[in-house]
């Protein structure tokens, strides 16, 4: 009960709405990627099909840094996670619900673009299945990620841009084979992504937690 | 009480306490049972905030050790309610992590009614300290750990403090409170902290 109540506010903090997640921006900024890719390259279609789904790949991995500013500092510094602790909620379990609405509030949002992003660049809808597949299977794992570094830089002071810089080579494995995928007949290097995200999510959790409780000694 | 049958009760013993690399108290003891209150005083940066924190287990100590027998609950400058809510989602969430079954007799106590649909990033630092206040009560933890209660409250409502924390001590509860401003609590220790700075 205690998680679901976490999650629900978790939830209601991060998806697009009243209360302002930043998840919506992120996904503008994957289709902004999506829009501009052509003009920069040019519009032969060969070009585009062959590099189409790489250059989404890295515009999912580099738009999903973007709601890690208020994932974790704003919390921190409200003392949500003290009273929790009051409370006797661990800041694992705490962690594990915002890692859930984490993704929740960017991962399906960010399949959903994929489908006019695929459009825009002219991606086969062979290619567009294993790129859905591929993402699917690695935005767990970037949430993952995206949390851990957001716990650890959330107590400093221009935390945010140390934290896209550090999930960027943490993300490089599920970047190779979400992205190799694309490149392979066969799904799979879809679940070795997968297999890294589902041992990213049971690692970020404590990762993040005890991130929170260092923050409190410091 | 939460801990209803077993009577509350917080001991430290040789509590010592370092931030950076300052100490900040060293040889605290300190033993409180069921009703009793304790008054910390002593000028800024002493470490009345950091005593609080480490009473209620958010600090580790430097040295010695405290035990609590209850809940602790703690009223801090951190109000930990979402600014952009409205000041019942806000208070709802906790309610709801704590189990309270009637909050509203609370918020008609702390005067919050007519706020409740109000965002609380529109509230005033008073009007937040008493919905921190709410959630003080609503929490039913038996040893509350208050950093300044007062500051920010009008006099109407700094009356209000006195009597609740009366009420919590004769249900067998605990109170340990850090204030500049008086505060009146019957028959309360005084622990003066700069007597165990270095």
């Amino acid at each position: 009960m205690t998680f679901g109540l976490l999650l629900r506010r978790d939830l209601g903090n991060l998806l697009p709405g009243r209360r302002g997640g930043g998840t919506l921006l992120a996904v503008l900024f994957f289709l902004a990627v999506a829009i501009l890719y052509p003009f920069a390259i040019g519009p032969s279609p060969s070009l585009l099909v062959r590099t189409g789904g790489g250059i989404l790949w890295v515009a999912a991995l580099l738009s999903s840094i973007l709601p890690l500013e208020r994932l974790v500092a704003d919390d921190l510094k409200a003392g949500v996670f003290d009273q929790l602790h009051l409370r006797g909620i661990s800041e694992e379990l705490a962690m594990a619900a915002r890692l859930a609405a984490h993704w929740l509030s960017f991962g399906p949002l960010l399949l959903a673009a994929s489908l006019p992003a695929a459009a825009l660049i002219g991606l086969e809808s062979g290619t567009l299945l294993t790129l859905l597949l591929g993402l699917l299977a690695g935005t767990p794992g970037l949430a993952a990620i995206g949390l851990a570094v957001a716990a650890l830089t959330a107590s400093l002071r221009g935390g945010a841009a140390l934290a896209g810089l550090l999930v960027i080579p943490l993300a490089i494995p599920i970047l190779i084979f979400g992205a190799g995928a694309l490149a392979r007949p066969d799904t799979s290097a879809v679940w070795l992504a997968a297999a890294i995200s589902l041992a990213l999510c049971a690692v970020a959790p404590f990762a993040a937690g005890a991130a929170i409780r260092a923050a409190r000694d410091g | 009480m939460q801990g209803a049958g077993i009577a509350a009760a917080i001991e430290a013993k040789g509590l010592a306490c370092r931030r950076g690399d300052r100490l900040l108290f060293r040889g605290l003891n300190l033993t409180l049972g069921a009703g009793d209150a304790c008054l910390v005083t002593g000028p800024n940066g002493t470490g009345k905030s950091s005593l609080l924190r480490v009473l209620a287990g958010l600090l580790r100590p430097y040295g010695g050790s405290v035990e609590r027998k209850g809940s602790c609950a703690l009223l801090d400058e951190n109000l930990a309610l979402d600014p952009e809510c409205s000041l019942r989602e806000a208070l709802t969430f906790w309610h709801r992590l704590d189990c309270a079954e009637q909050p509203h007799a609370v918020y008609e106590q702390m005067s919050l009614t007519s706020l409740l649909d109000v965002p609380v990033r529109y509230l005033s630092t008073g009007q937040r300290k008493r919905a921190g206040l709410a959630r003080l009560i609503l929490s039913e933890a038996d040893i509350w750990l208050l950093d300044e209660p007062l500051n920010g409250l009008d006099t109407e409502a700094q009356a209000l403090v006195t009597p609740l924390v009366d009420e919590h001590r004769s249900a067998g509860g605990i109170c340990i409170a850090a204030s500049h401003q008086p505060l009146a609590m019957n028959n309360a220790q005084t622990l003066a902290l700069e007597e165990f700075a270095l």
